[in-house]
């Protein structure tokens, strides 16, 4: 596990959580509720990204290559929705063969509830998924307020 | 590794889960919660998660496994202080932790496991009948 924290003046906040065992679940949620904090999200909607980032790094714990990934957490840039976080969850594993199914609450390859990515997307303003099977997983997550 | 030490107060095992615990350290209190409710016959347990600011889907389901196995020993489970971030989440995440009894904080749940327990002792014919 490595972190990076960057917050020079007047520049974004950003930070870098690399993934590579179980360890890194807990690493990841409290990387994201310090900077939820920073920016002034309150105890709920830390909460919310706590968690959803929880569910994803899991996932990529079960079922990236190794268990290997990475977490990417930064300040967007001010818009009229106010101020904005946004998680990037990227790993090279397997891949998701069914976006569909995947988004299905219930649905599981493995030995989990089948909660985690129709979860992610109520707990969360904005969900993209970009995967392909045998072409890795990446997660954006963001979430806003005023 | 965090081990989660178990308290023993009378009839009842108190065990608390924090924001720092791996999937593992909840695996183990899991087998040492079973383990101790055999050893010691207890009647209750209390799970007191005022201290986790974050309660995702596999700990959600831990939950409702640990009450199911204590059920199945004879054992009523109770989990309490459920911080109101939390209890937030949970909902938007789709886990109601059904068949999971719930206390505003461990007084309550302790009151409530003492009733419980108090009807039990009851059918087995040691209450007053």
């Amino acid at each position: 596990m490595s972190n990076g924290t960057s917050n020079n003046g007047t520049s974004k906040m950003e930070m870098r959580v690399t993934v590579s065992g179980e360890g890194d679940i807990v690493a990841a949620r409290q990387a994201a509720r310090q900077m939820a904090i920073a920016l002034g999200f309150g105890s709920v909607d830390q909460s919310r990204i706590a968690t959803a980032v929880s569910e994803l790094v899991r996932n990529v714990v079960r079922y990236a290559n190794g268990g290997r990934g990475e977490v990417l957490l930064h300040e967007l840039p001010s818009t009229p929705r106010g101020v904005g976080i946004e998680l990037v969850v990227a790993d090279d594993g397997p891949g998701i063969a069914d976006l569909d199914l995947a988004l299905h609450p219930g649905y599981t390859t493995g030995p989990g509830l089948g909660m985690g990515l129709p979860g992610t997307r109520r707990l969360m303003d904005e969900t993209t998924i970009d995967s392909s099977h045998g072409r890795g997983t990446t997660v954006t997550i963001r979430k806003w307020h005023r | 590794m965090v081990h989660v030490p178990i308290i023993r107060v009378a009839d009842t095992l108190i065990a608390t889960v924090q924001d720092e615990l791996l999937d593992s350290d909840m695996l183990a209190l899991q087998e040492d919660l079973a383990a101790t409710l055999e050893r010691s016959g207890v009647g209750g347990v209390l799970i007191d998660l005022s201290a986790a600011a974050t309660v995702d889907s596999f700990l959600g389901r831990l939950l409702s496994d640990i009450a199911t196995g204590a059920r199945l020993m004879g054992a009523n489970t109770v989990v309490v202080g459920i911080q109101p971030a939390v209890a937030i989440s949970l909902v938007e995440l789709g886990l109601d932790l059904k068949g999971v009894h719930t206390a505003l904080n461990p007084e309550r749940g302790l009151a409530w496991l003492l009733k419980m327990n108090d009807n039990r002792s009851g059918s087995n014919g040691r209450g007053q009948h």
